[in-house]
Order: C-alpha cells, then sequence, then structure tokens
C-alpha cells in the first residue's frame, strides 16, 4: 500500500526530513500557491520546478523514480478534466492543468515522504487546523489497514462460497459486504473510544513531544519558497 | 474474626451489581464480588454471560445499578479519572488499543492524560517498554507488530499508568501458542493484582489462584480454578470426549 511505503520514507534521516513540520507545510503552501499562479512561460518554469523538486527528493534521500511514479497517481483524474479542456479547445489549458496537477502532487508528497505523521499533524495542528479534522485523519491512516484487511477476509470468504460474481448477484454481495465492514467499524470505533477514556482521555491528544522552528527552518522556508516565487517573478517582468 | 493483617482491604469490591442493555437485555443481575491485592482471578463462563459488562464497569466505562469500590474509591463521575489510573484495562483485541501512530507514543497516551509532562511520559512509556520486552519497537508503527507484540505493547500502554490492578479481557485470543507462553511470563512477573477474562482454562490455571463462573449475569461458583472448571464442565477436554 502507498502508506506504507510512504510511512517508511518520512522515518529517514536527512536535511529535509529533519526541518520542522511547520516549515516544510508552509514552503509547500507558497509553492502551491506559485505554481496555481503561473501560467506566463509555464513550459519553462515547470522545468525549473521540476528541477527544485528533484533537488529536494535526492537531498532528502528518496527514490527519484519511486517518487516520480507516486506522484502520477493525480494523473488519472487531472487527465480527465485535460481532456475536456483539450476537446473545447483549449490544449494549452489542458496542458498547464496536467504539468500544475503532477507538480503540485509532487511537492505534497516530498512532505509527506519528509515528515512522519505525527510530526506532521503535530505543524498542522499548531498552524491553526482544527483539531478535530486532524483527529479523522489519524484514525483513518492508523485503521486503513484494519478496515482493509477485513475486508480482504470477507471477499475471500465471498470467493470460498462461490460469491461475488456478476451472475450469481456478485453486485448485490458487494454491497451487502460493504455494509458489514462500516457496521464493524463503527463498533470498533466504540470499541477504541472506551479503551481512550479507560486510559484517561479527555477530549484532547496531548502530545509527547514539543517541535522547535529553528534558524535553519526558517531559512529552508525562504529558499523553498522564495526561489520558485523569483521565477515566477522573473518570467512575468521579462515576458 | 481474622485480624486485619491478614484481611486486607479488598483491591475491587462490587455489592449487588445490575445492568440491562438499552434493548432490554439483562447482562448483570446482582453479581457480588472481590479482589484481594496481588490476587489473580479468572473469570469463566459463556459468551453473553456478562463478564465482559462486569469488567467495563470497574472503570465507569458502564454505570449500572449496585455499588463498585475500586482501591477504596466508589466509581463515580468525581472519582473516574483516579480510578483509572488505579485499573489497567487490556482490551481483547489489541488493535482497538493501539491508536497512535507510533509504539512510543501509543504506551505514553495514558501517562500524558495523567497530566505528566511529555518528557515524564516518555521516560515512563520506556520504562514500561522495556518490562513487557518491546523497548526495540518504540519506534514502529503498531500495524507492523505482531499480535503478541501488540498484546505486550497493549499492556505496556496500561503499566504506563502504574495501576494496582490489571483486567485483561480474553488475553489469548489471537495468540499462537509461544506467545500465549510469553505473556504468561509476563504477566506472572507483574505484581498487581488481576482479574482475567478467558474461555482459556490453561492459561487461566497456570496463573489464577481463583476462578470465577458468570452464568446468566450471575456468579454461579467461585474457587480454585480447577474446582470451577470440574463443577461448570468448562474444559474443552471433557467436550472433545463428548
Amino acid at each position: 500500500m502507498h502508506h506504507v511505503v510512504l510511512e517508511r520514507w518520512s522515518r529517514g534521516s536527512s536535511f529535509v526530513h529533519r526541518r520542522d513540520a511547520r516549515a516544510k507545510i508552509l514552503a509547500l503552501l507558497a509553492f502551491l500557491a506559485v505554481v496555481a499562479t503561473t501560467s506566463r512561460s509555464f513550459e519553462w518554469l515547470a522545468g525549473f520546478y521540476l528541477l527544485l523538486l528533484l533537488a529536494a527528493v535526492i537531498s532528502a534521500r528518496l527514490p527519484v523514480a519511486g517518487a516520480l511514479r507516486r506522484a502520477a497517481v493525480v494523473l488519472p483524474f487531472s487527465l480527465t478534466f485535460a481532456a475536456i479542456s483539450w476537446l473545447s479547445g483549449e490544449p494549452r489549458h489542458a496542458a498547464l492543468l496536467v504539468g500544475k496537477s503532477y507538480l503540485s502532487a509532487l511537492a505534497a508528497l516530498l512532505l509527506v515522504s519528509t515528515t512522519p505523521l505525527p510530526q506532521l499533524l503535530r505543524g498542522l495542528d499548531t498552524l491553526g487546523i482544527p483539531g478535530f479534522l486532524l483527529m479523522v485523519a489519524q484514525f483513518l491512516y492508523r485503521y486503513l489497514f484494519v478496515i482493509v484487511e477485513q475486508g480482504r477476509r470477507m471477499r475471500l470468504a465471498g470467493l470460498c462460497r462461490g460469491g461475488l460474481k456478476r451472475r450469481s448477484g456478485g453486485f448485490r454481495a458487494a454491497a451487502g459486504a460493504l455494509g458489514v465492514l462500516f457496521a464493524r467499524s463503527y463498533d470498533r470505533a466504540e470499541c477504541i473510544h472506551r479503551s481512550m477514556v479507560s486510559r484517561g482521555f479527555q477530549g484532547h491528544f496531548q502530545l509527547l513531544s514539543s517541535a522547535r522552528f529553528g534558524f535553519a527552518d526558517a531559512a529552508f522556508v525562504c529558499v523553498a519558497a522564495g526561489l520558485p516565487l523569483a521565477a515566477s517573478l522573473a518570467a512575468r517582468f521579462r515576458g | 474474626m481474622r485480624p486485619a493483617a491478614q484481611n486486607p482491604a479488598p483491591v475491587i469490591s462490587v455489592r449487588d451489581l445490575h445492568y440491562r442493555y438499552d434493548d432490554g437485555t439483562v447482562a448483570l443481575a446482582g453479581v457480588d464480588f472481590e479482589l484481594q491485592p496481588s490476587e489473580t482471578v479468572a473469570l469463566f463462563g459463556a459468551n453473553g454471560s456478562g463478564k465482559t459488562t462486569f469488567v467495563l464497569h470497574l472503570n465507569g466505562l458502564l454505570e449500572g445499578r449496585g455499588s463498585v469500590e475500586v482501591c477504596g474509591m466508589p466509581v463515580k463521575k468525581e472519582t473516574l479519572k483516579r480510578v483509572r489510573q488505579k485499573i489497567g484495562l487490556v482490551f481483547q483485541d489489541p488493535d482497538d488499543q493501539l491508536f497512535m501512530p507510533s509504539v512510543l507514543e501509543d504506551v505514553a497516551f495514558g501517562a500524558l492524560n495523567l497530566g505528566l509532562s511529555p518528557q515524564q511520559a516518555s521516560a515512563r512509556a520506556r520504562i514500561a517498554l522495556e518490562k513487557v520486552g518491546m523497548i526495540e519497537s518504540l519506534d514502529k508503527a503498531p500495524y507492523h507488530l505482531s499480535a503478541g507484540q501488540k498484546k505486550r505493547v497493549a499492556i505496556a500502554g496500561v503499566l504506563v499508568m502504574e495501576p494496582e490492578i490489571l483486567v485483561l479481557d480474553e488475553p489469548t485470543t489471537f495468540l499462537d501458542p509461544p506467545g500465549q507462553r510469553a505473556l504468561t511470563r509476563l504477566l506472572r512477573e507483574l505484581p498487581q493484582s488481576k482479574l482475567i477474562v478467558t474461555h482459556d482454562v490453561d492459561f487461566a490455571r497456570s496463573l489464577a489462584t481463583r476462578a470465577v463462573f458468570f452464568e446468566k449475569g450471575r456468579i454461579a461458583g467461585e474457587g480454585p480454578a480447577d474446582r470451577i472448571v470440574e463443577q461448570f464442565h468448562w474444559d474443552q477436554k471433557q467436550y472433545n470426549r463428548c
């Protein structure tokens, strides 16, 4: 699964890994804003942005091919919308859509591949993202495995009894299995809540360690946000 | 009357406990029970006989009619925080208990909720992980662990709160025989009073000083584990002979 690999990557050790999560989140936001607002000379700037991201991927000691391949997960979506633009006579707009979405996905991938989830959530928390939303994200991340495993076992059980074939009401069986999976997940959520309450949970996650935003983090934000911004401004003034 | 030194105050005292679920099912119908310091008691009984409902009352997760006292404190809203520090409840499925992204954070969860500083909580979590032999895995994600390892981490997650009583709900579920043996050794080493809900007769025999048999929401019998197993025909081997 994707998030097993990403988690392994995120536990690495490099200059990028060691940066405070807030620095990386802010740099990502700045990068996304610059990419989203770049229109003129995008063909050249896209190459520069890609080089920047590749430099970050290499300095984070992540596998380049693997990172590029995983970022392509957005392409089926963006290509669909790009095709619509293409067919409506806007080929440049279609190319921009694909290029921007791929670069944004690669940048977001870089963040999650260099920041362990607890640090990422802590960073988002201190930047003001609602705690409830973060709690949902954390639980989803943690229990995705368990739910997928349950689903896999149910599918095997269905196959063993000759179910899940189109002719023999496979759709109905799959819908039923989905319902059971939902009900089980609901039960599990109650059990998890009980186990949290029995260990003194009172509605707010306490953090094990506090993050520090140092000089290197500030410098990282300046460089990571400043380079694409400077390139974009330079292209704008030249053009 | 025995002298007080020979008859210490029970760590758990339950009197005439009744509980009925919202759908009308009577789960507990007048339970009286005591757990003495350093005692290990096995709870036997058929599925649906009220064992798990009973243990959920001990730290206030369910609230029935009757009295429940833990370490001399009545279990009520005002005492819940202290009661939950005294009783460490280990759930049947460790996946229900290990919800944090890493082992260390999960084990430290209870300590942080007690109001300890992150440094103190981290130190206590490391000690608890050392006790259960899982210190090497502190940075791992819980889903990378085996069932036996998850169970150990779940136990560390309650030990970190330094409880006086451990309540374990079906602790051998999901464990293979080596995992069961390792858990037995671990539980023998832990000094807390223990209440173990189990169907595993051999496991209970190897640990429990006393057994209690639940039937239809009541305690139908109690005494040495061997006698209770015999009295209620609760040995798997006896069923196999049928």
